[in-house]
């Protein structure tokens, strides 16, 4: 068991991992990982398996001493990373001994980047997940954003591992101004075609009210034939919701189990962790495909991860 | 016979549309469904979640396993065998509270608002069985049907931001239990021992979409019982 202490929490840093599935009929949300892509990476630098949790560090990194050897890779938004002050790289694995320290400077491209231990972050496994949902105070580390002085544990199984570099072909790509393919939502035909053109042509952009819950748009009202409410229902990651005042949320990791505003469109599951990585202020465009397309992609980013997975 | 309505949300689910109400009957089909799904171990080999709400029943499935195409034959073939149960067999939930004081500071204003004696707020309220429809909002949290009109009282103005955990309350004709400590506007008459929510559990949740539960009144000193013995991990629940 190895231990590292928070010296600096950064903004917004908690353990996740893919998050808690099987248990949404009881309420409880699936949270995990924002972008589910960086994370995969990160954990295979590491030698971990991929639902492995790690640090999810919003924006602000945190600064971290580490008590032990470990191997660790920090994936997802580009920032630069220092170890005892001293340039390091993203997305390979990351040598660290005893008394290391490591920071982090200004986020350069996208929002979330994550940090992976070798051997994994010893936290309690609660409903098969070691997620932090944090409306719920539940999960993770104690329930709660990591904070300075917290001391975390991790089970450093350095193999004699040897570094692994990211393929190019799985970086993730940033974009401010991003197409997003969606599918019709559950209740598209409770809008206007007004509405349903207004959402598929005009621009939205990222309120700074969103969070791991739900990115909130602002942008030209979408139009609803009669209101906004149904009676409420489950909510899949990526759908759109439109309550009464016709501005779009997108249901992210931390989404309620149920709810009950109208669905105009379901973001792909491809393109989620794309958007997990945009900030406020970044512009959304919509764009329809057929479902065969999107489980065609969703199919092909899976089989991506085969081909890396046999490639150690 | 049925007229369920299937319809693909997103490239990973399927909600299925029972209706446009909330009704008991609605209900029943939904959970007879989730139970036919459930028992068919191939379509189950694809399913990742099963989230029963009001008047749908959303599927999650691995398109890896699946396609949409092939969920939707095997949803309808599942649905073929699906029994609508009998209430009788629904679980009987025994929820002991204790009503009132430190445990429901507003049974009084439930009680005056009804222009009842809290005494009668209690008779009332233990009175009924109430159908859980679904859980959501917080974790463990049920949505019951069934109370009695008589008891129903508006939300306060100005919620508490900490409502603790067990605490049982009414929100206009909800009646409700608060399985984490969470910010809320119930009124609040009453407050159960028993653990609605316990993640290190086995099942980290008591109650399930489908169950009936009856609130049992208990003194103080029995309450104090209770909570030792589920301290302890002795304390057996009544269920029927």
């Amino acid at each position: 068991m190895g231990k590292a202490t928070i010296i600096q929490a950064g903004a917004l840093t908690t353990v996740q991992d893919l998050g808690r599935w099987g248990f949404q009929h009881l309420g409880m949300p699936v949270a995990g990982a924002m972008d589910t892509h960086s994370i995969k990476l990160a954990n295979w630098l590491v030698n971990n398996p991929t639902k492995e949790a790690c640090l999810e560090c919003t924006f602000v990194g945190p600064e971290i001493k580490f008590e032990a050897s470990c191997d660790i890779a920090v994936t997802g938004a580009i920032i630069p990373v220092f170890i005892n002050n001293k340039p390091a790289t993203q997305n390979t694995t990351l040598k660290i001994e005893k008394s290391d320290v490591l920071s982090f400077g200004q986020i350069q491209q996208g929002l979330r980047f994550y940090i992976a231990f070798s051997g994994g972050i010893d936290v309690p496994i609660m409903m098969n997940s070691k997620s932090t949902y944090l409306r719920g105070k539940l999960g993770g580390f104690k329930g709660r954003k990591l904070e300075a002085d917290d001391e975390i544990n991790f089970n450093n199984h350095v193999k004699e591992a040897g570094i692994k570099k990211a393929p190019e072909e799985l970086l993730p790509t940033f974009s401010r101004n991003l197409t997003v393919r969606i599918l019709p939502g559950t209740e598209v035909s409770r809008f206007s075609a007004n509405g349903i053109k207004t959402f598929l042509t005009e621009e939205y952009t990222i309120s700074p009210m969103s969070d791991r819950m739900g990115y909130r748009l602002s942008g030209k009202p979408i139009e609803h034939l009669n209101n906004a409410d149904i009676i409420s229902s489950g909510i899949p990651p990526g759908s759109i919701q439109i309550p009464g005042d016709g501005q779009p949320i997108i249901m992210m990791a931390d989404r309620q189990t149920i709810g009950g505003y109208t669905k105009i469109a379901n973001v792909i599951q491809a393109d989620i962790p794309k958007l997990a990585q945009m900030k406020p202020g970044d512009k959304l465009r919509f764009k329809e495909i057929k479902l065969e397309q999107a489980q065609e992609l969703y199919r092909k980013e899976m089989i991506r991860w085969d081909i890396i997975k046999n490639k150690t | 016979m049925n007229q369920f309505k299937h319809i693909p949300a997103g490239e990973t689910a399927f909600l299925i549309k029972f209706g446009n109400e909330i009704s008991e009957e609605i209900h029943q089909q939904i959970i007879a469904y989730l139970n036919a799904i459930k028992a068919n171990k191939e379509l189950m080999k694809g399913v990742t979640d099963l989230v029963p709400s009001y008047a749908d029943l959303l599927v999650y499935y691995n398109p890896l396993i699946f396609s949409y195409k092939e969920v939707l034959i095997k949803l309808k073939a599942a649905e073929k065998s699906m029994e609508v149960q009998l209430d009788d067999k629904a679980r009987l939930i025994e929820i002991p509270v204790c009503y009132g004081g430190i445990y429901g500071e507003d049974l009084d204003i439930v009680a005056a608002h009804n222009k009842l004696s809290p005494g009668q707020v209690v008779e009332i309220h233990t009175s009924s069985n109430y159908l859980v429809y679904m859980l959501g909002f917080t974790p463990g949290f049920s949505y019951l049907g069934g109370m009695d009109k008589r008891i129903a009282t508006p939300r306060k103005e100005k919620p508490r931001t900490i409502i603790p955990t067990g605490s049982v309350g009414i929100a206009g004709s909800q009646t409700g239990i608060y399985p984490i400590e969470s910010p809320g506007g119930w009124q609040l008459i009453g407050k159960t021992p028993v653990k609605l929510f316990d993640p290190d559990n086995t099942s980290p949740v008591l109650l399930r979409a489908g169950d009936r539960i009856r609130f049992v009144s208990v003194n103080e000193n029995e309450f104090k019982k209770i909570q030792e013995l589920i301290d302890k991990g002795t304390f057996q629940i009544k269920i029927s």
